[in-house]
């Protein structure tokens, strides 16, 4: 028998120390992908073929999600502008939440959801089924090999991806404005055109590049540290696209309140 | 000199202690054969050569250095000398055969990959595979005794080895398919004037292969020496290990089944 509040200050002690020690993992983990970017051998077939999965194989979700959640928002705030009377500004608002917000983060999602999953399995299976360890013996550096790649692959795709989603979301929204919110097509593009300035694109893209990182970073980090067989792959899948989600929605706020503080001139 | 030296290994996975103070060496040209129970630490001894374990206690020296203390490049370096068949193949699954068996090629020479091609056929033909008809098959599409000597072929197919590791590279192959692959073992070993490291269960392989034997017993170094002295030894866990060979050998004996035996 212990006493319940030793137990509680050891189980607290452990957590802390794990934490630490994960803590320290990450960051070492982070350092050799960022120096193996810069060294050779570089890898051209693979990351031509991750670009090939992530965006391509992407595509269509982006647009589906973009071209919903553009009406939705055109919807929404329609409804808003016509008690002020403002319909006509319905353009740049649109702009302005897609480009910066909309368009960034639901292509990090989506692509957190569907390519992390992807890549912590397969690292993951790898690892459990010794080819990590194979390619090791070869004197390959599984970094360079299998997290490089995609880190690039998604650091290229994601604002890609993200810019399309833009594209399309805004898109929806011009089928509201005409068809639902009766403003004039002429209306809505001008007042698109007016919020696509330097400021807004420039984060646009910011945020998609930092995303990438960071699912590349975590997708990758769990599918090399991840243990126990399947069921450890399991578990590290799940864990990839949570803590990248949550990431990316965490780290979008807080570019936005730092980088807009910064570059307020030009917005 | 010593081209694989363990002085006083200690080694542990996370608090399940594996190794305990072993030391044995293995010359260049040198074959050696490391038997003992399942369990009892000779995949990790294989692991720890590689350079894929560091142990808590005591020193691995490869080929004259201390392999856990290397720097990253040399050390990619240094195993880019050493070949490993691993026990369960280890087979890069979203590879092709093909691709499998010339990856040290593709990944470590700037030859044609027509001439990786021609090379990967003729190793799939000296591991008894038909290269047609499997090259470029997933390894998924081969059966058990295929993938071993894919695997098999895979590791032989470097440039210039100077270690062959060798994790129980003939369990579940038929009586020919043994053969060949220990022909191979011993064809390369003879010519490139490497050392050689074989884990196995079959004495027969053993006895094939080996020029010394060092018997693992609950993680400790229970015999280390040539045939002879294995004949001889009457270490107690030695003669449990041997008993069950000596026991189906006679079986086999007694029952006329190999002329003269
Ligand atoms: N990754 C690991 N984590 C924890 N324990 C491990 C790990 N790999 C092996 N072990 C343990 O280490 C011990 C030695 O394992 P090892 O694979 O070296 O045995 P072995 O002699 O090769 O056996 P076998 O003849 O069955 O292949 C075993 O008890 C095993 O449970
Ligand atoms: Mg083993």
């Amino acid at each position: 028998m212990k006493k319940r509040n030793v137990v509680i200050f050891s189980a607290i002690n452990n957590w802390l120390k794990h934490f630490a020690y994960e803590l320290q993992c990450q960051f070492l983990f982070s350092v050799k992908m960022v120096r193996a970017v810069f060294s050779r051998p570089f890898y051209y077939t693979e990351t031509l073929e991750q670009m090939y999965n992530i965006g391509i194989g992407s595509l269509y979700l982006i647009v589906l999600t973009g071209i919903f959640a553009g009406q939705g928002f055109a919807l929404a705030f329609s409804v808003e502008l016509a008690d002020f009377g403002a319909k006509n500004y319905l353009g740049r608002i649109m702009a302005i939440s897609i480009i910066r917000e909309l368009g960034p983060v639901l292509a990090g999602l989506m692509v957190a959801a569907r390519v992390a999953a992807g890549i912590t399995a397969e690292i993951g299976a790898m690892k459990s089924s010794n080819q990590i360890d194979a390619m090791v013996a070869f004197g390959v550096d599984p970094i360079k090999k299998l997290a490089v790649p995609r880190l690039l692959a998604l650091m290229v795709m994601v604002p890609a991806l993200a810019v399309v989603c833009d594209v399309i979301a805004i898109f929806g929204g011009w089928i509201i404005a005409l068809f639902i919110a009766h403003v004039t097509s002429t209306m809505y593009w001008a007042a698109v055109k007016e919020r696509l300035i330097f400021g807004n694109l420039f984060i646009g893209i910011l945020k998609p590049v930092i995303f990438s990182f960071v699912i590349a970073f975590v997708s990758c980090f769990k599918g090399f540290t991840s243990e126990g067989g399947t069921k450890g792959v399991g578990k590290a899948t799940t864990q990839s696209v949570v803590v990248s989600s949550i990431t990316i929605l965490v780290v979008n706020f807080f570019i936005t309140k730092v980088v807009f503080s910064l570059i307020k001139g030009w917005l | 000199m010593a081209m694989i030296e363990f002085q006083n290994v200690t080694f542990a996975y996370e608090d399940k202690p594996v190794l305990r103070n072993v030391s044995f060496s293995v010359a260049q040209r040198e074959s050696l054969v490391i038997m003992g129970p399942s369990g009892s630490g000779k995949s990790t001894t294989l692991r720890l050569i590689l350079g894929l374990e560091c142990p808590q206690e005591g020193t691995v020296f490869v080929d004259g250095e201390n392999i856990c203390k290397m720097a990253e490049k040399d050390k990619r370096e240094l195993r880019k000398k050493i070949g490993m068949v691993f026990q369960a193949g280890a087979l890069f699954d979203s590879m092709t055969v093909g691709e499998n068996v010339g990856y040290y090629l593709l990944e470590h020479t700037d030859l044609s990959f027509e001439e990786i091609g021609e090379r990967v056929r003729k190793m799939l033909g000296f591991v008894g595979l038909n290269a047609d008809e499997i090259i470029d098959k997933l390894p998924e599409e081969l059966s058990g005794g295929m993938r071993r000597r894919v695997a098999i072929g895979r590791a032989l197919l470097s440039t210039n080895p100077k270690i062959m590791l060798y994790d129980e590279p003939t369990t579940g192959l038929d009586p020919a398919a043994i053969e060949n692959i220990l022909r191979l073992i011993m064809k390369l070993h003879d010519e490139k004037e490497i050392a050689t490291v074989m884990v196995t269960h079959q004495i027969a392989d053993a006895f094939a292969v080996a020029d010394r034997f060092v018997v693992i017993h609950d993680g400790e170094v229970a015999f280390d020496g040539t045939l002879e002295e294995l004949r001889a030894s009457t270490d107690e866990r030695v003669q449990q290990f041997l008993e069950p060979f000596r026991k189906s050998f006679t079986k086999v004996a007694n029952s006329h089944f190999i002329n003269g035996l």
